[in-house]
């Protein structure tokens, strides 16, 4: 009675949650239109048709202003890039975290938790060493920090701005901007420590294989057979490889506008670090879900470093053998 | 309610940066801190070089309000753009989304990071009571004073007007009118006599458009 009860509420808070993303997303993909051209036209006449073309052509001239790009009359590809920032990525990223959710629920209200077949042994098998869990931790808690401030300097305007005062949005805004700055070089070495620590576990094999067509146990029946790392795991850890560091190495460029980026790679590399930090974040959302919330007894493994017997051989059944075999020649 | 505008007539333009020191001096912004510069495009080719001086053009749908994390900017009943700088946080959208790089920015944190961002305010300054904070802050509030900006007030040729759209607008198409030949609004450039017709169509058109801004 009790256990049916919180996971209705817990349902009722991913659907709110979902309902909430789905609202904003009108708002967030309103036309923000401008036009530059017709204010150039008002503001500098008098030109002749082919001095015209090549102004809005973005052609550059000379001047004593030392900023960059200063030698550009009108800059062309800031308009292409507010209008991909804009009417793409800020209605694209809620779609995906949006749909992502969505997955969530869905699955979660219509399959629900992954339990246990077998009942506790309360024998308990060492999952991740206790270096292990720093690694984890460490880069778990910057992500959150930094998924947060990335999402406020995304979103926070239409949301949080109409509900707080002048000063404290400011404070906010400011703040966030200097976490997601300070810590982004931070959490780029977490993540690089954490692949040079755990790539050796995952290589894809033909065990992976036949997990993946028996859908990781969803499937057909049984559960199929893994290793120390399943294949989902896998795709996660080469997700964190390429799409992680994608989002590190192009934050880093963002981080350090000092070293004479121009204007199109800054923005470039912003739409870069929005697409790949948004796939990540809703492919975080089915890692923390799964980790926690959808598999009973895999969230103590990170917690404490230890699972149940009857956990990893339900879950991880060559690990398992492997494991005991271990101890039984010692 | 007046719509501020800057106009700059290429055709008078010298290129002296005489715009760029007054706007400095009226100012006083920060060292590195230009928000006025002068463009000179085909420098030194005789019959086609062509200057003109650039600020914020208080744009009607302004891209750099639109791309703005902390929506610190704002129009004005004038109908020019200006932020507080209180909430900026210094990120740079609003320089990669401007097409005419009015925003400035002074480096003032570790690693590079950048200061608040300064801009053209059409000598309004900015919103903050005091009236010495303000001009700490953003600069002169010469529109207060019943004056327009000293960069315009100051041109030596009268190439950089600044002011209500509609009067600005009917400066420069008088200016195209009583300039001799109806085509000579559109440079030193010898046209031919069939495209000099469709020119001076165009000069007056351009004018017009100028005074049906919002």
């Amino acid at each position: 009675m009790e256990k049916s009860r919180s996971r209705t509420s817990v349902g009722f808070w991913l659907v709110m949650l979902l309902v909430g993303c789905m609202f904003s997303l009108p708002v967030v993909a309103q036309s923000q239109g401008a036009d530059a051209r017709r204010e150039a036209l008002q503001s500098m006449p008098g030109t002749t048709p082919d001095f015209w073309r090549d102004a809005a052509g973005g052609v550059s001239g000379r001047t004593t202003s030392q900023s960059v790009g200063a030698d550009t009359l009108i800059m062309t590809e800031g308009e292409r890039w507010k209008e991909i920032r804009n009417e793409w990525i800020s209605p694209g990223g809620l779609l995906a975290l949006g749909g992502s959710l969505t997955g969530i629920t869905f699955f979660y209200l219509l399959v629900g938790r992954v339990k246990l077949e077998h009942p506790r042994t309360g024998k308990r098998i060492e999952r991740w060493t206790r270096w292990d869990r720093v690694i984890h931790w460490y880069v778990a808690t910057l992500f959150i920090i930094l998924a947060l401030t990335g999402l406020s300097i995304l979103y926070a305007k239409w949301f949080l701005m109409p509900i707080l005062p002048t000063s404290l949005w400011s404070a906010w805004m400011i703040a966030a901007k200097n976490i997601h700055n300070y810590l982004g070089p931070l959490f780029s070495l977490g993540v690089l420590v954490m692949i040079v620590k755990w790539i050796k576990h995952n290589f894809f094999n033909l065990v992976d294989l036949k997990w993946f067509i028996k859908g990781g146990g969803i499937v057909g029946k049984g559960h199929p057979s893994a290793g120390y790392l399943n294949g989902g795991e896998k795709v996660w850890f080469w997700m964190i490889v390429f799409v992680g560091l994608t989002v590190a190495v192009s934050g880093l460029v963002l981080d350090f506008p000092n070293f004479g980026q121009t204007r199109e790679t800054m923005q470039l590399f912003l739409i870069i670090h929005a697409v790949s930090s948004l796939v990540l974040m809703a492919a975080a959302f089915g890692h923390i879900y799964i980790g926690t919330l959808g598999t009973e007894g895999a969230f103590e493994g990170m917690k404490t470093g230890y699972v149940d017997e009857s956990w990893a051989k339900q879950h991880h059944d060559l690990w398992y053998e492997e494991v005991t075999q271990k101890q039984n020649k010692s | 309610m007046a719509r501020m505008k800057f106009l700059c007539d290429s055709e008078r333009c010298i290129e002296c940066n005489g715009c760029v020191t007054a706007c400095k001096n009226a100012n006083e912004t920060e060292w590195g801190i230009q928000r006025r510069r002068v463009v000179t495009l085909d420098d030194g080719e005789v019959g086609k070089e062509v200057s003109i001086s650039v600020a914020c053009m208080h744009c009607t749908d302004a891209p750099c309000m639109a791309v703005c994390p902390t929506d610190c900017f704002y129009p004005t009943e004038d109908g020019l753009i200006l932020h507080n700088k209180d909430a900026c946080i210094g990120c740079g959208y609003c320089l990669y989304a401007c097409p005419f790089g009015a925003p400035q920015f002074p480096q003032q944190g570790a690693f590079g990071a950048r200061g608040k961002m300064d801009k053209c305010t059409f000598c309004a300054g900015g919103p903050e009571s005091d009236p010495v904070l303000e001009e700490q802050k953003y600069g002169a509030n010469r529109l207060r004073e019943g004056k327009l900006p000293l960069c315009a007030e100051m041109c030596s040729t009268k190439a950089l007007l600044a002011g209500d759209a509609q009067q600005v607008a009917d400066i420069f198409r008088e200016r195209v009118v009583y300039r001799g030949h109806r085509n000579s609004a559109w440079g030193s450039a010898d046209h031919e006599a069939d495209q000099s017709e469709q020119l001076a169509k165009n000069a007056a058109d351009l004018a017009y458009d100028a005074t049906q801004s919002v």
